[in-house]
């Protein structure tokens, strides 16, 4: 029965020790908590359906696992592509609002590892890419291939950060030894990264061809749309 | 061609709509990333579930009292998507800068 528990790529209760866990909620709460603080300030009436929509998309192509080599699946993240539509911060809070129904809806990822998935799959990610994305713009080119080639990479990075995080809380808790995990998560999500990479570059062409204003992190010719894409880490 | 907000946002959410509805049944359903290394390296057993998550209402993705796999899965997705959206347009209202209060932004 053990081996038809519903695990994504959510890590379960009791793969992580308590305090490992408990650091990992503290840190996901601050990091929800400038998310919440950045959107008070800074989130525009106009853009209020797009972070439902951006929540209901992600929550839906986390839902399609797609096969990767050896008998294993993977799924969109989701983190990078909320980074660049809304800017990082708020992509933390709008990750946290999609894991949070998946836990305690859907019984997918643990309680206690709720915030090791929120600090894994959403912030890290989130903050990781957006950073990322910005500092590679400025040494590109001025084009529309480059911007979604730096989406891409953001993307992989993001998925590759999430699985190297996930191996050292394992091995920090005592579950796995590092050097067993951390090789088997890397080469599986090197994999799984490229299927992130293709969506989120896919999803990101969508809206530069139909609404490239909503890009909150600015994009190869226009620059961002809130305060939220720039100094947003800065205390006010 | 350029859309507007309330139909880029319409045509959206049928698109996350229909993946999880439509799509989601014919999902890869081999192990994930983290899952087949738990296997593999034999770690898999220490995961568990939350008591309180005895009482999830969709447990697994399958909406309970469908008997048919796919069915169950599709209309868990459904509900689910409409419940995400629900949910992330809610807490967006709520924390929107108001456009009246606009002093109150500053803190930014």
């Amino acid at each position: 029965m053990l081996s038809s528990l519903p695990i994504a790529l959510h890590i379960p209760d009791g793969f992580l020790s308590g305090p490992v866990a408990t650091l990992l909620w503290l840190l996901a709460i601050l990091a929800v908590a400038n998310g919440l603080r950045i959107a008070n300030a800074t989130l525009d009436e106009s853009r209020v359906p797009l972070l439902g929509v951006l929540a209901a998309f992600i929550f839906a192509v986390q839902m399609l696992n797609f096969p990767v080599a050896g008998g294993t699946s993977g799924h969109l993240l989701g983190a990078t592509l909320a980074a660049v539509l809304i800017g990082p911060w708020i992509a933390c809070l709008i990750m946290a609002v999609v894991l949070m129904v998946q836990c305690f809806a859907f019984a997918d990822g643990g309680v206690s590892a709720l915030g090791a998935n929120i600090v894994n799959m959403g912030v890290l990610g989130a903050l990781l890419a957006g950073y990322l994305i910005k500092v590679l713009m400025p040494m590109l080119p001025k084009t529309r291939a480059a911007f979604l080639g730096a989406v891409g990479v953001a993307s992989w990075v993001a998925v590759m950060v999430a699985a190297g995080a996930t191996s050292v809380q394992l091995a920090t808790s005592g579950t796995v030894p590092l050097d067993t995990v951390l090789p088997a998560m890397l080469g599986v999500h090197a994999l799984i990264g490229i299927g992130e990479a293709v969506i989120t570059v896919a999803a990101v062409s969508a809206v530069l061809a139909s609404r490239p204003d909503l890009i909150a992190l600015g994009t190869f010719d226009a620059p961002p749309v809130r305060a939220d894409a720039a100094p947003a880490g800065s205390p006010s | 061609m350029r859309l507007s907000t309330k139909l880029f946002v319409v045509l959206a959410l049928a698109v996350s709509v229909g993946l999880a509805t439509a799509v989601s049944p014919y999902a890869s359903s081999h192990p994930d990333g983290l899952e087949k290394v738990a296997e593999d390296k034999a770690f898999l057993e220490a995961g568990k579930l939350h008591s309180i998550q005895d009482d999830a209402p969709i447990p697994d993705y399958a909406f309970p009292g469908i008997d048919n796999p796919r069915v169950a899965t599709g209309v868990a997705g459904f509900v689910g998507v409409l419940f995400v959206f629900a949910l992330g347009y809610g807490l967006a209202l709520a924390l929107r800068r108001r456009g009246r209060a606009g002093a109150s932004a500053s803190a930014a």
